[in-house]
């Protein structure tokens, strides 16, 4: 960029600033205040925003850094992988997209974020200057919730909760497992990355299981005492596989741990013998599905930008209320009221790109508007859904639901046939707004 | 148009007597209203597609739809007198003002008709049909929405076909003229004239 446009956007930024300042109070003048916004991560949250800065203002200059050349997204990884043995392109997506809307691509890790110097570090030795930086680097595990299963044993046990290889390597070790052999999941405690995940995993492996390997179980071992759309599912599960609450007939077992009691948490996980001892007792499996316990990814904490296992944000802007000129969405943000899933982070990033363009342009915060929605699918002609509309409270305090629920339990065959395919459209609507 | 009126009536006072009682400001939380058409777009994205263009394979595209029709569904699906799985647990977050604003913003979205396959050899039935029972309000082949009646043609077809069902189960209401076609070309033709209907509109793409 050019000094004059700087000197020019300062002055313009810096005038319109001092107008709102009423509002706003005390104005952003940082030295040279420029139009550099850099984004770290290219996930969910992270793309939506890039995309929709440059939609928002074109001449905002947008950097995006990821690691990774694909990005595979943790949705459908369940249906078209796990469950349908599509591969794992089916859920890749690249950045092309991104780099047509004038979006810069670095292919890097971060390292560092440092909010007084507005310095950008990474592990390819660069370091990057940001006016705005936005942050959605999704989750890490608390591998101290499952003492024996850590990062080194996921190459053999997989959790699967980030997509790629870890997807891949759970179909493949299906497919080699015999049947009348034991699929043994450990879903993770509240809070986490998409609550009805797991319970949509035990659906799609139950429906391989059934069409492959008639004589295999499905047995999950959960530390709470309900989950997601649990009426659903339970339904679904006994629809489809035979699941009787409380017994260990039918291909899905569910063993849930009542309040105050450590039935089904993970006390140590047998990496070598493939099994799992709980506050109950010990189980074995043929393939094993471990999704530990989850908080803000590594750069959240390394740029202190945590409290507690999340990244407390301003809910109108998604605003670090720690360092200010760092936005945090997607997973790792305290997005108070909402989901951590994707359509959340996609919401979310659109709220917080609308906010940043309206910084630089030294304006107030557009007044927000959020959306969730959340399709499971339990096997072929069988969705149903989650969604709600949100806004923010009057106070701040809460991005508050004011409509939405739950696919209605009675809801008939055709509608649940529907819901399968709004799915798929689901999917490949938002993919495309993120990527496309 | 008679018919275009009698239709609003019908979904107005469907919202009057609709006993869902979001609308009920009172006891609701007190939050923050106001949002631009472009924020509250930007919201249905995710399902609909960027700017209202779907990429299918069911869920409608509602980019270019003409704005009374819009803001007749969305009224429709917040009151139940549209059924639909989704969009009346949706709608019911938006008061009028902000259906306005979203029609608005969709109604000024270009159009992009559904790349999707159909079956070549119903097409010519198909046209022969629309021509006779629908083109009067849906012109252009489906295309034309001047008559605020929604889009046939590119629209993707699970959806129109599930519009049709709806229509014809009696379950969303739709004007006296329009039903009256709807079962002269049913009692003609069966649900395959309804399928070469669907050729039809899917293959202007
Ligand atoms: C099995 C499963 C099913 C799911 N199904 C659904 C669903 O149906 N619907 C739904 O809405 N949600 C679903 N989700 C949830 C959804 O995947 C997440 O909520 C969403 O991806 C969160 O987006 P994010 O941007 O926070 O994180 P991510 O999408 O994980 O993106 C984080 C990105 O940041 C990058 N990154 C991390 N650290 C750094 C660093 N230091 N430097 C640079 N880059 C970095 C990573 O490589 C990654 O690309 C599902 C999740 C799972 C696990
Ligand atoms: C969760 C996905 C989802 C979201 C979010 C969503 N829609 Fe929909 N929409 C659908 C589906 C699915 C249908 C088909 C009807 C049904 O079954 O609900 C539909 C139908 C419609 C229709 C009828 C189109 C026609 O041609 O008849 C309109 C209009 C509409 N939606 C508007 C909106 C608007 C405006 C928003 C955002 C405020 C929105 N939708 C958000 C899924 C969604
Ligand atoms: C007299 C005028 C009229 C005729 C004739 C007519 N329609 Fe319609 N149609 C309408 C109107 C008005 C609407 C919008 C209704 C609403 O708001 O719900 C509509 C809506 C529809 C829709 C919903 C659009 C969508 O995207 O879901 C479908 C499908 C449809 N018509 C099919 C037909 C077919 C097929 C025929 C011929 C057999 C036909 N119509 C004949 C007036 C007509």
């Amino acid at each position: 960029m050019s000094k004059k446009i700087d000197r020019r956007s300062f002055i313009r930024s810096a005038g319109a600033a001092t107008a709102a300042a009423g509002v706003i109070g005390m104005p952003s003048l940082a030295l040279g205040a420029g139009k550099k916004v850099v984004v770290v991560g290219g996930g969910t949250g992270g793309a939506t925003a890039a995309k929709y800065l440059k939609r928002a203002d074109p001449s905002i200059e947008v950097t995006l850094i990821e690691p990774n050349k694909t990005y595979y997204t943790c949705y459908l990884s369940n249906v078209y992988v796990i469950g349908g043995g599509k591969g794992i392109d089916s859920i890749g997506h690249g950045y092309d997209g991104l780099k047509k809307h004038g979006v810069k691509v670095v292919h890097d890790y971060v390292t560092g974020i440092d909010a007084k110097t507005k310095k950008i570090t990474t592990k390819g030795g660069a370091t990057i200057d940001y006016d705005r930086c936005i942050v959605s680097p999704g989750i890490d595990f608390k591998w101290e919730s499952t003492p024996g299963y850590d990062e080194a044993a996921s190459g053999t046990i997989a959790h699967a909760w980030k997509a790629g290889a870890q997807t891949a390597m759970l179909r493949k070790q299906l497919e080699e497992m015999k049947d009348g052999g034991t699929f043994l999941m450990a879903p993770p405690p509240n809070p986490f990355r998409c609550p009805p995940g797991p319970y949509e995993r035990a659906a799609q492996v139950a429906g391989y299981f059934k069409k492959h390997k008639p004589k295999s179980k499905v047995l999950i071992l959960d530390p709470k005492g309900k989950f997601s759309k649990f009426g659903l599912f339970k339904q679904a599960w006994s629809k489809l596989y035979g699941f009787k609450e409380g017994s260990d007939d039918g291909m899905i077992v569910w063993r849930g741990t009542p309040k105050g009691s450590d039935d089904n948490k993970i006390v140590k996980v047998d990496v070598a013998g493939k099994s799992i001892e709980t506050g109950f007792g010990s189980e074995k499996g043929d393939v094993l599905n471990i999704i530990p316990a989850q908080k803000a990814g590594k750069i959240a904490f390394a740029a202190g930008l945590t409290k507690g296992d999340w990244c407390p944000v301003n809910l109108r802007t998604f605003e670090s209320t720690i360092h200010k000129d760092i936005y945090v969405i997607g997973d790792a943000a305290a997005a108070k009221g909402l989901p951590k899933s994707g359509y959340a982070a996609n919401s979310e990033a659109k709220v917080a790109a609308a906010a940043v363009a309206a910084s630089l342009a030294g304006k107030d915060a557009p007044v927000p508007a959020y959306v969730n929605t959340c399709y499971s699918i339990a096997g072929p002609g069988y969705g149903f859904s989650v969604a709600a509309v949100y806004r923010l409270k009057e106070d701040g305090s809460k991005v508050q639901k004011v409509s939405g629920g739950l696919t209605p339990s009675n809801a008939s065959k055709g509608v649940l046939a529907s819901e399968e395919t709004y799915a798929h459209s689901w999917y490949k609507n938002i993919t495309n707004d993120i990527f496309g | 148009m008679v018919m275009k009126t009698i239709t609003r009536v019908l979904l107005v006072a469907g919202l009057a007597f609709g006993t869902t009682g979001i609308a009920n400001a009172k006891d609701a939380p007190k939050t923050l209203m106001g949002a631009s058409g472009q924020a509250l777009a930007d919201t249905c994205a995710g399902c609909h597609g960027t700017d209202g263009s779907s990429g299918g394979p069911g869920t409608p595209s509602i980019g270019g739809l003409s704005k009374a029709y819009i803001v007749d569904l969305m009224k429709g699906f917040k009151s139940g007198d549209i059924p639909s799985t989704i969009m009346g647990r949706i709608a019911k977050g938006y008061n009028a003002d902000e259906i306005g604003k979203l029609a608005v913003f969709f109604s000024g979205q270009k159009f992009a008709a559904a790349k999707q396959k159909f079956d070549a050899t119903k097409v010519a039935a198909g046209k022969k049909s629309h021509e006779k029972y629908c083109e009067k309000c849906h012109a252009d082949g489906g295309v034309n929405i001047e008559d605020d009646t929604g889009r046939l043609a590119g629209q993707w077809s699970p959806y129109v076909k599930e519009s049709i069902a709806a229509f014809m189960s009696g379950a969303r209401p739709m004007t006296r003229k329009m039903k009256k076609r709807m079962k002269k070309l049913h009692a003609k033709g069966g649900d395959a004239a309804f399928e070469e209907l669907m050729a039809y509109y899917a293959s202007q793409q």
